[in-house]
C-alpha cells in the first residue's frame, strides 16, 4: 500500500486489456479494438493504451483539426520564407494575423486575412464536432454529460475571442491572431486599449473561479491522499457508504476551517469552479469595447479605484497646452 | 528515476535561458503597495556604467585672436568663433567621431574648405542640430544638453540607428507578417511591430489609443493601433533601461495626472526626435553614399531614444558635457 503514495506509480498491475462495451453498428467507422500496454505510461496512469473510439465525428474533428493546424503551421513558416531553421527558432514569434480593421466583416484576400478566416472555421468546426464527440460517447456509456459541458464552457471563450465579440464589433480585426508569443502580446494590448481589464468584474470573477479551481483542487487531491490509508481514494464507495476516511477528512476541514465540502459536493464545487472560470471570463471579453471602452474610468464612476496620496507633484497633460 | 530527474532540471534551465540571473535589486518609485518598482540588475548596471562614461574635456581656448570666418572659407555655422576655439571644437569632434581617420574623414587635407566629402556636409548639419537640440529642447535635455559624443561614442556612425523596414511578405499568397511577429531588437524580443519608429518618430501626432470615456462611441482605435505604440514603449523602455513604471502608474497607463514626472520628460523628447528626424536626418538622404542608406528603403539613417540613452535613463549618467563646448549651446 505504501508503493502507492507517490505522484508515480511504483506497482503496475498487469491483466488483459479491457476492451469495454461492444461497438455501434450505426457509425460509418468501425471501432478498432487495438490496445496496447505502455511501461513509462503506467508510471502516471492507467498503463492501457487504447482501444481509441474514432467514430464519424472523431474523424471529423481530426481532418479539420489538422487542416486549421497546416493552414496555421504553413503560413508561419511562410513567413521566414520556408527555412525550416528559422521557422524553428522563430516559432513562438510567428503568427498568422486576423484581418486589418477595413475589411470589417467581409472576406478578405486569402494573404491579408483569408488564411486565418479559413483556419478559425475550421478549428470551429473541428472543437465543436469534439464536443459533439464528447457528448456522444458519454451517452452511450450511460454518462452523465459534465465533461462535454465543461469543454462547452471553454469553447464558449474561444468563440467569443474569435467570433461574437469580433460580429458585434463589426470587424474580424478584433479578433485573436494565432500564435504563441502574439496571442499572448495582444492580450497585454486588449487590457491596454480598454483602460486595464483589471477593473473589469467579470475578469475579477473569472480571475477569482481559475485561482479557485488551482485552490480547491489542491486541497482535494491533498485530502483524497491524506485519507487513501483509510481507503479514501475510494470515493464513489464512500460517496454512497460513508466511512471513517470521509470521516476524518470531514472532521479535518471543520478543524481548521469549520466547515466542509462532501465526499460528492467536493466534485460540483470543482466542476463549477472550472466552468465558471471561461463563462465569466467570456461575458467580461464580450462587454469589453461593445459596453465599455475604458474599464478604468468605469471603475472610477463605479467606486472601484483607490486613491492612494500624491508621491510626486501632479503632472499635467503637455499636450493639453499644460507645457510648451 | 535520477535521470529523469536530471533531463527535466535541465530542460527547466533552458527554458530560464532568456531571463537574466539574480541578484536584482528593486527599488520602491510610487505609492507604497502600488507595485510601482525600479528594478535594476547590478551585473548590468556595472556594465552599463562603464560603457557610458563621458571623454575628457579638452582645455579652455581663448577667446581671441581672429574669427574662424575671417581666416577660413566655407565657413557656415561655427565662423563666430576664434580661430583658438574652433580649432578646439574641430579637435573635440575628431575625438568624439573619427579618432582614427582623424581630419580626413570629414576633409579634404588638401583643401579643408571642400565640402566634396559628404561626411563635412552631414557635419555642419549635425553641429546644427547638436545646437537645436541644446537651445531649443531643454524641455527634455535640460541644462545638461548634449554633444557629438551623446550619439557618437567615438564612433563614425552610432551604434544605435533606424531604418525603414519592408514587410516583404506583404505581396506573397501566404504568410503575412505585416511587420512584427519576429523576435525584433527594437521592441527587445517582443513579437510586437518590428519597426516601431517610421511614422510614429517622423510626425507629429498623439500616441493615445486607450478611450478618455468609460463608454464606446468615441474612439475608432482597436488592438493593433496599441500594439504599434505598445512596440515603441518598448524601444523606450529598453532604451533607457527603466520599466514602465517609470513613466506610468499601470493601473492606467493613459492617466497623466498619477504619472511620474519622467513621463512628461519623455514625452518632450518623443517631440524633440521627431522634430530631428524630420528636420535634421531625414533631408540628409541625398548627401550619403547608398552603403550609410537603410537596406530596404534606401532611406537615410535616423534616430530614437537609444541613439543617446544607450541603455540608461540619462545618457552618460547625466554627464553635463556640453557646458564645456558652449559653441554648440545654441545657433
Amino acid at each position: 500500500m505504501p508503493e502507492y503514495q507517490n505522484i508515480f506509480t511504483r506497482v503496475q498491475v498487469r491483466a488483459p486489456a479491457h476492451l469495454g462495451t461492444a461497438p455501434e453498428v450505426d457509425e460509418i467507422f468501425e471501432r478498432e479494438n487495438l490496445t496496447t500496454f505502455s511501461y513509462w505510461i503506467g508510471k502516471f496512469g492507467n498503463a492501457q493504451i487504447g482501444p481509441i473510439y474514432l467514430g464519424t465525428w472523431g474523424v471529423i474533428s481530426l481532418l479539420f483539426g489538422i487542416a486549421a493546424f497546416e493552414i496555421i503551421g504553413l503560413n508561419m513558416w511562410a513567413s521566414v520564407d520556408w527555412d525550416p531553421v528559422q521557422f524553428i527558432r522563430q516559432l513562438f514569434w510567428l503568427a498568422l494575423e486576423p484581418p486589418s480593421a477595413e475589411y470589417g466583416l467581409a472576406f478578405p484576400p486569402m494573404n491579408e486575412g483569408g488564411w486565418w478566416l479559413i483556419a478559425g472555421l475550421f478549428l470551429t468546426i473541428s472543437i465543436i464536432a469534439w464536443w459533439i464527440r464528447l457528448y456522444t460517447r458519454a451517452r452511450t456509456l450511460g454518462l452523465g454529460t459534465h465533461v462535454a459541458w465543461a469543454f462547452a464552457a471553454a469553447i464558449w471563450l474561444f468563440l467569443v475571442l474569435g467570433f461574437f465579440r469580433p460580429l458585434l464589433m463589426g470587424s474580424w480585426s478584433e479578433a485573436v491572431p494565432f500564435g504563441v508569443f502574439p496571442h499572448l502580446d495582444w492580450t497585454a494590448a486588449f487590457s491596454m486599449r480598454y483602460g486595464n481589464l483589471f477593473y473589469n468584474p467579470f475578469h475579477m470573477l473569472s480571475i477569482v473561479f481559475l485561482y479557485g479551481s488551482v485552490l480547491l483542487f489542491a486541497m482535494h487531491g491533498a485530502t483524497i491522499l491524506a485519507v487513501s490509508r483509510y481507503g479514501g481514494d475510494r470515493e464513489l464507495e464512500q460517496i454512497t457508504d460513508r466511512g471513517t476516511a470521509s470521516e476524518r477528512a470531514a472532521l479535518f476541514w471543520r478543524w481548521t476551517m469549520g466547515f466542509n465540502a462532501t465526499m460528492e459536493s467536493i466534485h460540483r464545487w470543482a466542476w463549477w469552479f472550472a466552468v465558471l472560470t471561461p463563462l465569466t471570463g467570456g461575458i467580461g471579453i464580450l462587454l469589453t469595447g461593445t459596453v465599455v471602452d475604458n474599464w478604468y474610468l468605469w471603475g472610477v464612476n463605479h467606486g472601484l479605484v483607490p486613491t492612494y496620496p500624491e508621491v510626486w507633484p501632479p503632472v499635467a497633460d503637455p499636450a493639453s497646452g499644460g507645457a510648451p | 528515476m535520477n535521470r529523469l530527474l536530471t533531463y527535466t532540471v535541465l530542460l527547466g534551465m533552458l527554458g530560464l535561458a532568456g531571463c537574466e540571473l539574480p541578484p536584482q535589486e528593486v527599488k520602491q518609485v510610487g505609492y507604497r503597495g502600488v507595485g510601482m518598482e525600479d528594478i535594476q540588475s547590478p551585473e548590468r548596471q556595472a556594465e552599463l556604467m562603464a560603457a557610458n562614461q563621458p571623454p575628457e574635456v579638452l582645455p579652455p581656448a581663448p577667446a581671441a585672436g581672429p574669427l574662424a570666418s575671417e581666416v577660413y572659407q566655407n565657413v557656415e555655422v561655427l565662423g563666430d568663433l576664434h580661430v583658438p576655439q574652433f580649432t578646439r571644437l574641430m579637435n573635440a569632434i575628431t575625438a568624439w567621431v573619427s579618432p582614427e581617420e582623424g581630419c580626413a574623414y570629414c576633409h579634404n587635407l588638401n583643401n579643408l574648405a571642400s565640402d566634396e566629402v559628404y561626411t563635412k556636409v552631414v557635419s555642419r548639419r549635425m553641429i546644427q542640430m547638436t545646437q537645436y537640440i541644446n537651445s531649443e529642447a531643454k524641455a527634455h535635455v535640460g541644462d545638461t544638453g548634449v554633444t557629438c559624443y551623446t550619439c557618437h561614442r567615438g564612433k563614425n556612425v552610432p551604434d544605435y540607428i533606424w531604418f525603414a523596414l519592408e514587410d516583404k511578405t506583404a505581396d506573397k499568397v501566404i504568410g503575412k507578417m505585416y511587420g512584427q511577429n519576429m523576435p525584433a531588437e527594437a521592441t527587445r524580443l517582443a513579437s510586437l511591430p518590428a519597426d516601431p519608429f517610421t511614422g510614429q518618430l517622423e510626425e507629429p501626432g498623439l500616441l493615445r489609443v486607450a478611450s478618455d470615456s468609460a463608454f464606446p462611441g468615441s474612439n475608432d482605435k482597436d488592438v493593433k493601433d496599441l500594439e504599434k505604440i505598445y512596440a515603441l514603449m518598448m524601444h523606450f523602455s529598453g532604451s533607457l533601461g527603466v520599466n514602465c513604471g517609470y513613466c506610468h502608474n499601470t493601473r492606467a497607463f493613459s492617466n497623466w495626472e498619477q504619472s511620474p514626472p519622467y513621463r512628461a520628460t519623455a514625452w518632450h523628447g518623443l517631440q524633440m526626435v521627431r522634430t530631428l528626424n524630420a528636420d535634421y536626418l531625414t533631408p540628409l538622404q541625398p548627401v550619403y553614399p547608398d552603403y550609410r542608406l537603410g537596406p530596404d528603403f534606401g532611406d537615410a539613417p535616423k534616430g530614437n531614444c537609444e541613439t543617446c540613452h544607450q541603455g540608461v535613463n540619462k545618457p552618460l549618467y547625466g554627464a553635463a558635457m556640453a557646458q564645456d563646448y558652449p559653441s554648440l549651446q545654441s545657433p
